[in-house]
């Protein structure tokens, strides 16, 4: 009798490529459902128009390079990246915007490069920094958040999320409905010299565990992180890391100088750092390559971020952080390669 | 319990055992004819000493080892030999000289066949040059000639023999019922091939998912009450039993990368073939047999069957009830490692501890495998036992970059599969590997051509030089003879 014959392993495991993203998007929904209840509706309209957009994108991209779009179109990777923009962006962002970040993200941050596997940036990254250099403006404009004392209901929240998303200017109808984000406004306050136990006093910027808001979002996203992290989808390396290089220097700082220097609650459940720490720094395409590469890596996304956050030019710094220990990627794999076995180090 | 040793990275995999290891073994009834391959995996072939026509007995000589990587062949079958030719065959390269013996009824043995009577009086050079006769190679998959192994091992100075009983990869029991079955062969064949490398001790081990085989060693080790042997527990994790994995599991240390295990002091034996050094010793019998594992979704009883060398692996799936459900893969070994054959009619060699007839149900998840590109999520390299990084490799592979393939250990690759299996983007990163290595090899054979071809060129050039220079000298004294014509030792001027 005779056989077909093909190469070993004859068996694998039969993870795939859609499994690792799908369960990234999964691993965003509580982060998703805090952002909805504390920030209105506006997430999903963005979520809405950055998943068409990056779709039509990749297709477009595809098409363009002459190769097979519906392969690429179900393995969610584009989706990924369309989650993790729609994430970090406000969620009153006009919808032309959110659009414009998320085609930019998927051509310049991933189809540039060669596509899947091959961008040398966090494409979602790409997008978002693109958009805030851009759009001060819209980039730093998010509602109020509703755990903040004497905040609107959710429903005309999710009345001006719909003007907002159609463009309507929110200065006529909703003046004081939107504001600054926590990192944003103890950044400002800090400039005019008001000390940080002021304006954490305040109120309306932080609550027990972190800023108003933010912090329910980043204690979510942790919970989605660690289900990542127990599915194996992601390992440890790079979210310890990037909270180490962002919590171990604020704990240094606060206990010199409680008066100007944020802690380490603050850092960790403000701003983007969770959601960074656990679905976005870990792109793996975009990290280091090997364990002990990504745990430099990792620490200095953190303390870039930290950095920024502490005398940057914006509040919160992670996507910046992000953008430049992606560029050295290649020097920290250069000097991270692992012991290989029966060789000397 | 104290933690078990183990190497680093590694996974646990489905073992698949059960499917042949509830069943004793089974003696294969001797088949109607045996073809032996001259190649018994390694690549190299011993040379025929037996014509086309020429009568045999079991036992009978009829391939000599001349190179130390090839093993010795005997008849299996006593018998016609029928055809020395060239076939198919269960090796890596595809086809091997095979010899083929009809067999007759007389199941005659060979006198050379008889107990080794002198055992103790051998001196180890001696010993190693009987197991060289006897054929003896590696049962546990490659099928080394044990001989030559123990001779490097006596050169270096090796000071532990590892008994390799850890089995570790997916479907293959064949070791586990030969350790359940015959552990006091194992311990026997542990004890003399200790002797004949000169090693001070010996560590039998043994993954912890074979508690029934661990028992048996055990009680085996205490009948005999040496105190240089001893048995390993350990943690059932893939590939436990790759060779340099084990040594450092058992003996902690680092086999260097390009060097022997002997460099690290260690030799190591699979438990099979150590019952098999037994069996010789106490009965004088080359490798005439093997336990093979015949197991998978396609074969209706799966089992562990003892059969001649040589003896058609059709032969051997009969035996074990036949073919069921649609086999689509013939595997000589395990799911991991395992070499599809394309067809049941080769010979059993000595490597060959697995007969593996997998159906869909067994290797679906390779054959519905879609290939995407590669996401850099280094799982491969968080499995990898020899501390690579497979995801670098495969780019440097796509490039054909020798030289950052060579940096990245592409030659430390011990080809386990295991970045294959957990691979997201389900890359043949294993064949790619074992592509790029063949490549690599092709490269410097070529290098090496090319130094040799210039080298030839540069003597060419100087031996044509030096004959024009002869030649001129000689064309100048004669001119000279011939101005000077009252020369008398001008020659032929007459």
């Amino acid at each position: 009798m005779r056989f077909d014959t093909s190469p070993a392993p004859h068996v694998i495991a039969g993870y795939t490529v859609p499994r690792v993203m799908f369960q990234v998007l999964f691993a965003l929904l509580p982060a998703g459902m805090a952002h909805v209840v504390l920030f209105g509706p506006g997430l999903l309209l963005q979520l809405a128009v950055a998943c068409v957009t990056a779709l039509l994108a990749e297709a477009a991209a595809l098409r363009w390079r002459g190769r097979d779009a519906a392969p690429a179109l179900k393995d969610g990777s584009v989706l990924v990246t369309a989650f993790l923009l729609a994430f970090s962006i406000p969620p009153l962002l006009p919808w032309w915007l959110g659009a414009l970040g998320t085609a930019l993200a998927v051509l310049l941050g991933k189809h540039v490069f060669g596509g899947l596997g091959q961008n040398p940036f966090n494409p979602a990254m790409v997008g978002y920094a693109i958009l805030l250099v851009s759009f001060p403006a819209e980039m730093t404009r998010w509602p109020v958040p509703m755990d903040v004392e004497g905040s609107r209901s959710w429903s005309e929240l999710a009345r001006m999320s719909v003007a907002s998303f159609y463009g309507a200017d929110l200065t006529t109808h909703w003046d004081g409905y939107t504001g600054a984000t926590a990192l944003d406004s103890i950044r400002s306050g800090l400039d005019l010299r008001y000390t940080l136990p002021e304006l954490l006093a305040r109120g309306d910027i932080a609550g027990t565990l972190g800023a108003r808001g933010f912090a329910w979002i980043n204690l979510a996203a942790l919970a989605g992180g660690l289900y990542l992290m127990l599915r194996r989808i992601v390992r440890w390396h790079i979210p310890v890391a990037v909270l180490g290089g962002l919590l171990v220097p604020s704990f240094i700082a606060h206990g010199l100088d409680s008066g100007n220097a944020l802690g380490p609650a603050m850092q960790a459940f403000s701003g983007a750092t969770m959601l960074t720490a656990f679905f976005i720094a870990t792109d793996p395409v975009s990290a280091a390559t090997s364990d002990r590469g990504r745990l430099w890596y990792g620490a200095g996304i953190g303390l870039l971020a930290w950095i920024i956050r502490t005398w940057g030019g914006y509040p919160d710094g992670f996507a910046f952080a992000v953008l430049l220990m992606n560029l050295a990627v290649p020097f920290i794999d250069r000097y991270t390669v692992p012991r290989i076995y029966g060789r000397q180090p | 319990m104290a933690a078990r040793p183990t190497f680093p990275a590694g996974l646990a995999l489905d073992a698949h055992k059960q499917q042949a290891c509830g069943t004793p073994i089974v003696e294969l009834p001797l088949p109607p004819q045996v073809v032996l391959a001259l190649d018994q995996g390694t690549g190299y072939s011993a040379e025929p000493v037996v014509t086309v026509g020429e009568a045999v007995a079991a036992g009978t000589l009829v391939a000599h080892a001349g190179h130390p990587y090839a093993s010795a062949v005997h008849a299996s079958l006593a018998g016609i030999v029928v055809a020395i030719e060239t076939r198919e065959a269960a090796v890596p390269s595809g086809r091997s000289v095979c010899i083929v013996i009809d067999g007759n009824a007389s199941n005659r043995i060979d006198d050379s066949v008889r107990p080794v009577a002198d055992l103790a009086a051998l001196s180890p050079d001696e010993l190693v040059q009987r197991l060289r006769d006897a054929g003896i190679a590696g049962l546990g998959g490659a099928g080394f000639p044990t001989a030559t192994k123990l001779a490097y091992a006596r050169n270096l100075g090796a000071h532990t023999l590892v008994l390799n009983g850890a089995e570790c990869e997916p479907w293959i029991c064949c070791d586990d019922a030969l350790m359940r079955s015959a552990a006091d062969d194992v311990v026997l064949g542990a004890l003399i091939l200790r002797r004949a490398a000169s090693a001070e001790r010996c560590v039998i081990a043994i993954e912890d998912d074979k508690p029934a085989a661990i028992a048996a060693v055990t009680s085996a080790i205490e009948r005999l009450r040496d105190e240089a042997l001893t048995l390993a527990v350990v943690p059932a994790v893939y590939p436990q039993g790759a060779e340099r994995q084990l040594i450092t599991a058992v003996v902690g240390v680092e086999v260097p990368a390009g060097g022997l295990p002997a460099d690290a002091g260690v030799v190591c034996q699979n438990v099979a073939t150590a019952a098999a050094v037994a069996h010789w010793a106490t009965r004088g019998e080359p490798m005439l047999s093997r336990v093979v594992t015949v197991t998978g979704s396609g074969v209706e009883h799966p089992g562990n069957v003892r059969a001649p060398i040589g003896a058609p692996l059709a032969a051997l799936i009969a035996a074990s009830g036949g073919y069921r459900d649609t086999p689509l893969r013939l595997i000589a070994g395990g799911s991991m490692t395992g070499r599809a054959l394309p067809s049941d009619e080769v010979g059993l060699t000595k490597s060959m501890n697995c007969i593996f007839v997998a159906t869909r149900d067994d290797i679906g998840s390779r054959l519905e495998a879609v290939e995407v590109p590669c996401i850099r999520c280094g799982d491969c390299a968080g499995v990898c036992p020899a501390g690579l990084l497979p995801q670098q490799l495969l780019r440097a592979a796509h490039a054909d970059a020798h030289d950052t393939l060579r940096q990245l250990g592409l030659s430390d690759c011990i080809d386990c599969g295991l970045c294959d299996y957990v691979c997201p983007s389900q890359i043949l990163l294993a064949d790619r590997f074992r592509d790029a290595r063949r490549r690599l090899q092709e490269a410097a054979a070529m290098a090496q051509k090319a130094a040799d071809a210039r080298e030839r060129h540069g003597l060419r050039k100087r031996r044509q030089q030096e004959a024009a220079t002869a030649e001129q000298q000689t064309f100048e004294s004669v001119r000279d003879r011939a101005r000077r014509p009252d020369d008398d030792s001008a020659g032929d001027s007459n």
